[in-house]
């Protein structure tokens, strides 16, 4: 069974980079999809990826990892202003995460507008942003 | 004091790349062909090769350097110091390896190997002067790891070009890489081959 844990980025917005990404790295590590609404920092990112390697072993082996950034998208009048109120609010953290466990997720394909994520049980599941 | 403190440091820092001192890294995802670049590199200017190259991910599992490597263009004269870097992932599954055809304990011990490995190159980012970051055409390029390595080379501003390399493959297709990274220099070419590698020479002048 396929199992989505929504976490909002208040529930780690007052814990340390380290204790962001061992909050979600241990709910990926129970064989979930962890749906951050939100994203880490690129410093963040990175030390995701070498908590993760550090963590692989016969049982883990490793994670399945995009990030939709708002910050990439063009856009013009309103938007712009709308993205500066939210990143003012939400201190540059908008966006959506996805971090699924290597035996779940088999890939994550991304474009700007979509994540596809395909799952090794089922066949195809669509995120659609 | 801080003042003092940073002319002093770009002065080191530009005595250091004087004497060719300057740590011109390559990137990637695994088997993107970074060591086959480098082995390109290598043989154009130095003769010999840098590392071995294989189908199989992650061959490269260690950091490799090849130092004083000087390049020459039209009269310039640009000296490095070449670092090739096992590629970045955010899985590793010895099973895939066994796939490949590998015994179990190889592959296991492979895969160790490659975890350090994806550890030491993120650890390596911050010695870095320029990143050449090496993309597989072929790929979709809009993978998480590409735009996690190109967006923390960018927050730390460290000077980066991208290469979309196997141009020699009929599905290689440089125009998805420009469009994923439009704010960078995208130079298409075939490491294997050689193809158009005068052009990636030329941006290499550019970028350092």
């Amino acid at each position: 069974m396929l199992t989505l844990q929504i976490v909002p980025y208040s529930e780690i917005a007052e814990l340390s980079s380290v204790g962001r990404i061992r909050k979600l790295l241990n709910i990926a590590k129970e064989n979930k999809i962890v749906l951050l609404q939100g994203r880490l920092s690129k410093d963040e990112e990175t030390e995701l990826i070498k908590a993760t390697m550090e963590e692989i072993n016969k049982d883990f082996k490793g994670v399945e990892l995009a990030v939709i950034d708002p910050q990439n998208e063009k856009s013009a009048g309103l938007g712009i202003i709308r993205k500066g109120i939210a990143n003012v609010l939400l201190g540059n953290r908008q966006g959506l995460t996805v971090i699924g466990p290597a035996s779940v997720v088999k890939e994550i394909k991304k474009d700007p507008t979509k994540i596809e994520l395909l799952t090794k049980d089922v066949k195809k599941k669509k995120v659609k942003k | 004091m801080k003042f003092f403190k940073n002319i002093l440091k770009r002065f080191f820092q530009r005595v250091f790349k004087k004497r060719g001192n300057v740590k011109l890294g390559l990137y990637g995802p695994p088997n993107g062909g970074k060591t086959t670049l480098a082995n390109r590199i290598c043989q154009d200017w130095l003769g010999e090769d840098m590392g071995n190259v294989s189908n199989i991910a992650h061959e490269t599992r260690e950091i490799q350097i090849k130092e004083q490597i000087t390049i020459k263009n039209n009269g310039n004269e640009l000296s490095f110091n070449l670092v090739d870097t096992p590629g970045i992932a955010t899985r590793i599954d010895y099973e895939e390896f066994i796939k490949s055809g590998m015994k179990e304990k190889a592959a296991k011990n492979r895969a160790k190997e490659a975890t350090k490995g994806v550890i030491d190159s993120i650890k390596w980012l911050d010695d870095m002067d320029a990143v050449v970051v090496v993309l597989d055409a072929t790929k979709d390029p809009y993978s998480q790891v590409n735009i996690t390595i190109i967006g923390n080379l960018q927050a730390r501003k460290i000077p980066v070009l991208l290469v979309a390399n196997k141009m020699d493959l009929k599905k290689a297709k440089i125009k998805k890489v420009e469009a994923a990274f439009p704010q960078y220099d995208v130079i298409g070419i075939s490491a294997k081959y050689g193809d158009h590698i005068d052009n990636f020479y030329k941006a290499l002048f550019k970028l350092v």
